[in-house]
């Protein structure tokens, strides 16, 4: 009874906290759309009398956004497809080879995944120096396509580890080698855990912040998400560049999670539910 | 954005069937481990040896580090600077970790009894997105969209405040040294709920409604059953987050970037951030390796602790 009488006052006192968790984008989209002379003459919280488009355009413009949304997909796409193979091929030994000492190694994964990137930082600064590799996109993918593997090693260790082992065993008196079991039956079985872990590490890719920072100092080079910061850093923008920098930058974090939100919350319930 | 709790990871296993042909077959897949463990070996070991290394020696990125054995150490239990950072780690801490789990914690537990028994899954869902949004926005677009929330002149809040008669509210919210820091702890926890939320909600899924009807039927009311039911049930998930968050909270660099960049005056600085401007603008290398190898160990244990507790709970399912 109290309960049922209790719903609507919690339901609302709920969407009154969700409303605060989204209105900062709210806010950021209204202004990004006024003119510079409406902000200034009515403030941030006025709603806007127009669109005006032209502060996007012309940030879009100084800052050559297509590019830098350019690198961002390069990088953390071929992050994703890298780190996840890498993924599949260390998982597989650990998980389905079963070989010795598996413990020692998938904790050493895990650490590896823990490691603060400030404690690799200036070593892989220097050392890409050296390698002629500083500045350049490849840098950033071979060094996060490791990091990221770290997390998926360890994922896909324990799915590995409870496969079903009379398939493995089926297809080996069959006569197919370790390659075509691991091609044709572990990864086309575990697509699903396959597909969460290409989303997860695309996304924390797209988001990573210090490693990009050092390693990609020139234009062309940088992320969205570095190129943003660095902006920021500067302080030199005013408030409608401000606007167009933070909707421009939270448009393809809004659309991630919209066409991957039901992955999302699988990849969510894979590790939880086990 | 962390996500994932594996607390399944099955570090132990079970033993394979002993056999006479089986350790020949087993070994020879180490050869898939090849690939990863030269490229382990490239990215994560040498440069974390290196950097350890480099921590004992005086080095200003050319030429060839001088040794200098613990002086870096002793150095840093001096410096003022050193402690600074790492007290304003304890209240990233409470921002990113102990709040968010509180806050997630109840929210989960309102959703989930409430909304999603009442109001359909889908109003859940929704629910659920907007407190997750946070999460996948990149550190430094979050930062953007807060700096100018929380600017001083024109900025949303301050203006807010003066649309509703409180005016004398305003503060320069990220420039005053006395506030800054829990400025940036604020638009932490706004960052930070929705992971432990998410976890929790799905977590909230294996507790057994029967205890819960069984509770309501003896007179038990919502707050005693979310203390003797549902907090007791998802122990497992709050152990985790906390650790993860703890240790994500240890490593905060992009937040302090954008929002302060550690200022005004060191208010906000983190262990992190004073060792990337001790490497980078100040290039005492030896110096900042120091730093950021005594973050590394902290991290590690935290992390020790972490496996401890998820193996630990794997075998109380088992049980």
């Amino acid at each position: 009874m109290t309960t049922a009488l209790r719903r609507y006052p919690v339901l609302i006192a709920l969407c009154i906290a969700a409303l605060f968790m989204v209105v900062p984008f709210l806010i950021v989209a209204i202004n990004a759309v006024k003119s510079p002379t409406e902000y200034s003459q009515n403030g941030p919280l006025s709603l806007p009398k127009g669109l005006y488009t032209t502060g996007l355009k012309d940030f879009w413009e100084r800052v050559d956004y297509g590019q830098k949304l350019f690198n961002s997909v390069l990088i953390s796409g071929s992050v994703a497809v890298l780190a996840a193979a890498l993924s599949v091929l260390n998982a597989y030994a650990i998980g389905i080879g079963r070989i010795k000492g598996r413990t020692w190694v998938l904790a050493f994964f895990v650490l590896a995944n823990m490691l603060p990137q400030e404690a690799l930082v200036y070593p892989v600064y220097y050392l890409s120096k050296q390698a002629g590799l500083y500045d350049t996109r490849l840098s950033v993918i071979i060094v996060f396509t490791v990091i990221q593997a770290a997390f998926g090693t360890y994922l896909l260790s324990s799915v590995l580890g409870q496969f079903p082992r009379e398939i493995i065993e089926a297809a080996r008196i069959d006569g197919a080698n370790k390659w075509q079991v691991l091609w044709r039956i572990v990864v086309p079985v575990s697509r699903p855990t396959i597909g969460v872990l290409l989303v997860f590490f695309f996304i924390w890719t797209w988001n990573e912040f210090l490693l990009p920072l050092v390693m990609l100092i020139s234009n062309d080079n940088q992320t969205v998400s570095v190129a943003l910061g660095v902006l920021q850093g500067q302080r030199l923008m005013d408030a409608t560049m401000t606007n167009a920098a933070a909707l421009l930058g939270v448009l393809p974090a809004l659309v991630f999670f919209l066409v991957f939100q039901r992955t999302l919350t699988r990849g969510i319930a894979v590790g939880a539910v086990k | 954005m962390t996500v994932t709790v594996e607390r399944g990871a099955r570090t132990g296993g079970g033993q394979p069937p002993a056999g006479p042909r089986r350790p020949r077959t087993r070994d020879s897949y180490a050869l898939f481990l090849l690939p990863g463990f030269l490229a382990f070996t490239a990215i994560i070991i040498v440069p974390f040896l290196m950097n350890t290394g480099v921590s004992f020696t005086e080095w200003q990125g050319i030429g060839s580090p001088k040794w200098t054995g613990l002086a870096n150490y002793r150095d840093l239990l001096d410096d003022s600077e050193f402690w600074a950072s790492f007290r304003h780690s304890l209240f990233m801490v409470v921002a990113m970790a102990v709040v968010p789990t509180v806050i997630g914690l109840v929210l989960a537990a309102a959703l989930f009894d409430y909304v999603g028994k009442h109001f359909g899954g889908k109003v859940a869902a929704v629910l659920r997105a907007c407190f997750y949004l946070p999460q996948v926005l990149p550190i430094a677009v979050a930062g953007i969209v807060w700096s100018w929330i929380l600017a001083p002149d024109n900025g949303s809040l301050n203006e807010l405040l003066k649309a509703v008669g409180l005016g004398s509210w305003q503060q320069d919210w990220l420039g005053d040294p006395d506030i800054a820091l829990y400025s940036v702890m604020g638009v932490m926890v706004w960052v930070q709920i929705g992971f432990p939320l998410v976890v929790f909600m799905a977590g909230l899924q294996r507790v057994d409604p029967q205890l819960h009807e069984a509770a309501e039927l003896d007179g038990a009311g919502w707050w005693r059953r979310f203390w003797h039911i549902t907090l007791p049930q998802i122990r497992p998930e709050i152990y985790v987050v906390l650790t993860w968050c703890t240790i994500a909270a240890l490593k905060v660099f992009g937040a302090v970037y954008v929002l302060t960049k550690g200022g005004p005056g060191g208010a906000t600085d983190v262990p992190s951030y004073f060792s990337f401007t001790t490497f980078f603008e100040k290039t005492q290398v030896g110096y900042g390796a120091a730093i950021s190898t005594i973050l590394t160990v902290i991290i590690l244990a935290l992390s020790l602790i972490l496996l401890k507790l998820q193996t630990r709970s794997e075998e109380g399912d088992r049980a």
